[in-house]
């Protein structure tokens, strides 16, 4: 076979995506590209996996059984969601427990927005509504990212997430006609949610070190701020329509741009969340440390039976 | 305490009676079994599947993707079996 250099490869590759052919698992792909993917594809199971816990904390105390059987059922929907993208990311050839390992020694990132507490029941609206939706927002443009197994896990997060986000949004409109202290605890959830939710779409683009590699290689195709943006201009409206106020007080509508503008983001606290230093950061991490540990008796003994009747199966013919 | 991971399974589903099973994705589990449970909790929970089929990983064995000129070259280069390669003449219907 004739030896093809690898600016050649380069070419050709990029070739395929400038023409929009996805890129799949066996085909040729620079290693900054499948590391880049590894990293990303990774976090974002990460995020799903610890998005688990915020609301886990409040499955037993859900107000009545038809709540609780819907937070159950999109508690579940977010292990799938982490499960598919683990699926994903050892297409890439990169081991699904070492990815995990990343995460247990904070080597691996997961979305800052998890590191909150949920110290009342309106956060579980309050995270459908904002968090999940902000996610709907950071994910669609994912369904046409030019890596075909992460675009095809992304097409199936992004139908179920759309139940996620009106459940919570049912919650808190739900509370925000309420009592007065019903509409205390809705407007107490906003604020404490609000700036998280608008930091989970990444720095700003100026400081954002991957996004122009990872737009030319399309497995980004939108930038933090257009979709921050994006964001605020639909969510804004929402909030007015249910009575409560978004906790910004240079927000403003701009005619002229047909957008809204807001107030500085404080990038320090965001920074300091990343770094580890958020509310709970530990907490998340030691839970998922503990599911890991504490389970580890369980998986062994299900590989040991699973290999004993091999065996005897083996025997037996 | 030994660390073996479970093995790597491919799942296929079919969604309805009439269709082909068809790719969906993977999963780990330690067995066959285990693997089809899991599916259909990873992959079914919306009504997408009538029958789940599970197949090791490592069972595939799968053509290479820089092979794919010449594997499908005889395909490319046969214009022929397509019914476009032939004229009708004006006139003549049911063909």
């Amino acid at each position: 076979m004739k030896e093809v250099t690898i600016s050649e490869l380069e070419r050709r590759f990029q070739e395929k995506i400038d023409n929009d052919i996805k890129i799949e698992p066996k085909d040729w792909m620079p290693e900054e590209y499948r590391q880049t993917l590894i990293r990303q594809i990774s976090q974002h199971a990460h995020s799903e996996i610890v998005g688990m816990l915020p609301e886990g904390n409040w499955i037993t105390r859900a107000p009545n059984l038809r709540r609780k059987a819907v937070l159950l059922a999109k508690v579940q929907d977010e292990a799938g969601h982490g499960l598919y993208l683990y699926s994903a990311v050892e297409t890439l050839g990169a081991d699904r427990e070492a990815t995990i390992d990343d995460l247990h020694t904070g080597k691996a990132k997961y979305s800052s927005i998890f590191n909150y507490p949920t110290t009342s029941w309106a956060d579980m609206g309050t995270i459908g509504w904002l968090v999940d939706g902000a996610a709907i927002m950071n994910q669609v443009p994912i369904c046409r990212c030019s890596y075909g197994p992460y675009a095809r896990a992304m097409v199936r997060v992004c139908k179920e997430e759309s139940f996620h986000q009106r459940q919570g949004f049912e919650i808190i409109s739900l509370l925000a006609q309420g009592t007065p202290e019903q509409k205390a605890m809705a407007q107490d959830s906003l604020n404490r949610f609000w700036w998280p939710s608008l930091m989970m779409f990444g720095p700003n683009d100026a400081e954002s070190k991957h996004t122009a590699q990872s737009m030319k290689w399309k497995i980004k195709r939108s930038t933090n701020d257009e979709l921050r943006q994006l964001f605020i201009d639909v969510t804004v409206p929402q909030a007015e329509m249910i009575g409560l106020t978004i906790p910004d007080k240079d927000l403003k509508f701009n005619e002229e741009t047909g957008h809204y503008e807001s107030g500085p983001i404080n990038w320090d606290e965001f920074w300091e969340v990343v770094k580890g230093n958020g509310p709970c950061n530990k907490e998340r991490v030691d839970a998922r440390k503990k599911a890991k540990d504490e389970g580890a008796w369980v998986r062994e003994a299900a590989m040991a039976y699973a290999e004993k009747r091999k065996e005897r199966s083996a025997i037996r013919a | 305490m030994s660390n073996k991971e479970w093995p790597l399974w491919e799942v296929f589903i079919r969604s309805k009676q009439g269709l082909n099973h068809k790719h969906v994705g993977s999963l780990r589990a330690s067995d066959a079994q285990m693997a089809v449970d899991n599916a259909r909790d990873v992959y079914t929970r919306r009504s997408e599947g009538v029958s789940i089929w599970v197949v090791e990983s490592n069972s595939v064995f799968a053509s290479e993707p820089t092979d794919a000129d010449s594997l499908f070259e005889p395909a490319n280069s046969k214009a022929y079996r397509h019914p476009m390669f032939y004229d009708v003449p004006d006139g003549i219907s049911h063909m």
